[in-house]
């Protein structure tokens, strides 16, 4: 029944909303597997008011944290949203060209080398 | 610095000019993992979390039904900015065992490991020192120096922990950002003698 606080729960069930049902019930999407914890995301182009009317308020909140480049880890961090509903949500709005991402880096001798300069500077 | 955007979806060079690299941040409960990357971060910790399905335990139970949970592991990790095209996260690894199938996805594609153990309950950081040399990625041992613990060299715990002689173990102090630092470079300079050797 509906406690003071206004959400659902169940005893047996728990939370009746649960974090996926802000992905409208999906656990992955064709996107997913592009997306690490350090891929870095970015929104792109400024959303119409017709587009912010049809996006959850998730994804509102995902483009307004990636303004910045951040991370996957980031935002769910950032927005108090596991991981996998984060890439969920990012995957739609890379679809819907609202976001760009890139994918971490190979640590291969070049990377190396700028980390340990990067590093020594500190 | 070269970067690989074969991919159409991925962000043009002038879109998106950073990209992201990682290390780990292993070892035992409490060892100090999170002080770490908070005196090195340049933002506070930051604490991501996802969200686990498991069969609860007795799969074999008779009435053949097997019941679902879903739990959550945490990830504490922070960010340096290595130039303006690079940005290095380091995460602490979750302690519970049970969570280890997390440090797969963690551990791939990282530069290596710090694995931080304390003198006191050495065996802490046996299964991540395990974890490291059995998928080869390069890892250094950080001794944290603990108020009234006894001190060993850095000898004396390579010998207990049977390591290899070129795994680096340095004795350190994680609530000195020097003493971070220097463990970062040396980890940092291991992978790279071990990427050039491969080569």
């Amino acid at each position: 029944m509906s406690p003071p606080d206004g959400t659902w729960y169940d005893e047996d069930a728990g939370a009746l909303v649960r974090p996926y049902a802000m992905t409208r019930g999906r656990t992955s999407s064709p996107q997913q597997a592009d997306l690490e914890m350090i891929t870095l995301v970015v929104a792109v182009g400024s959303v119409t008011r017709v587009e912010a009317a049809t996006l959850d308020p998730e994804c509102l909140q995902i483009l307004a944290t990636c303004r910045q480049p951040k991370s996957v880890a980031e935002i769910s961090a950032e927005l108090r949203l596991p991981l996998s509903v984060v890439k969920i949500l990012l995957g739609d709005l890379i679809d819907k060209n609202l976001v760009m991402f890139r994918s971490a880096v190979t640590p291969d001798i070049h990377v190396l080398q700028a980390v340990i300069n990067g590093i020594r500077r500190l | 610095m070269a970067f690989d955007d074969s991919d159409p979806h991925r962000a043009e060079p002038d879109g998106l000019p950073v990209a992201a690299v990682k290390l780990l941040v292993a070892g035992g409960f409490g060892v100090g993992k999170t002080t770490l990357v908070g005196t090195i971060s340049e933002i506070p910790p930051l604490r991501t979390e996802e969200l686990i399905t498991e069969l609860s335990k007795g799969i074999d139970d008779l009435s053949g039904v097997e019941s679902k949970s879903t739990t959550t592991v945490a990830l504490d990790f922070g960010r340096i900015t290595i130039s303006p095209e690079l940005v290095l996260y380091l995460f602490g690894t979750p302690g519970q065992d049970r969570f280890w199938f997390m440090w797969d996805e963690l551990a791939e594609g990282a530069i290596g490991a710090v694995v931080l153990a304390d003198t006191g309950r050495l065996d802490d950081c046996f299964p991540a020192v395990d974890f490291f040399e059995r998928r080869r990625i390069p890892f250094v041992i950080g001794v944290n120096r603990f108020d009234g613990q006894p001190v060993y060299t850095p000898l004396e715990v390579r010998q207990a922990l049977d390591l290899d002689a070129q795994i680096p173990v340095q004795i350190c102090d994680v609530r000195e950002r020097d003493s971070c630092r220097d463990l970062l470079i040396t980890l940092a300079e291991h992978a790279l003698t071990l990427a050039m050797a491969a080569t």
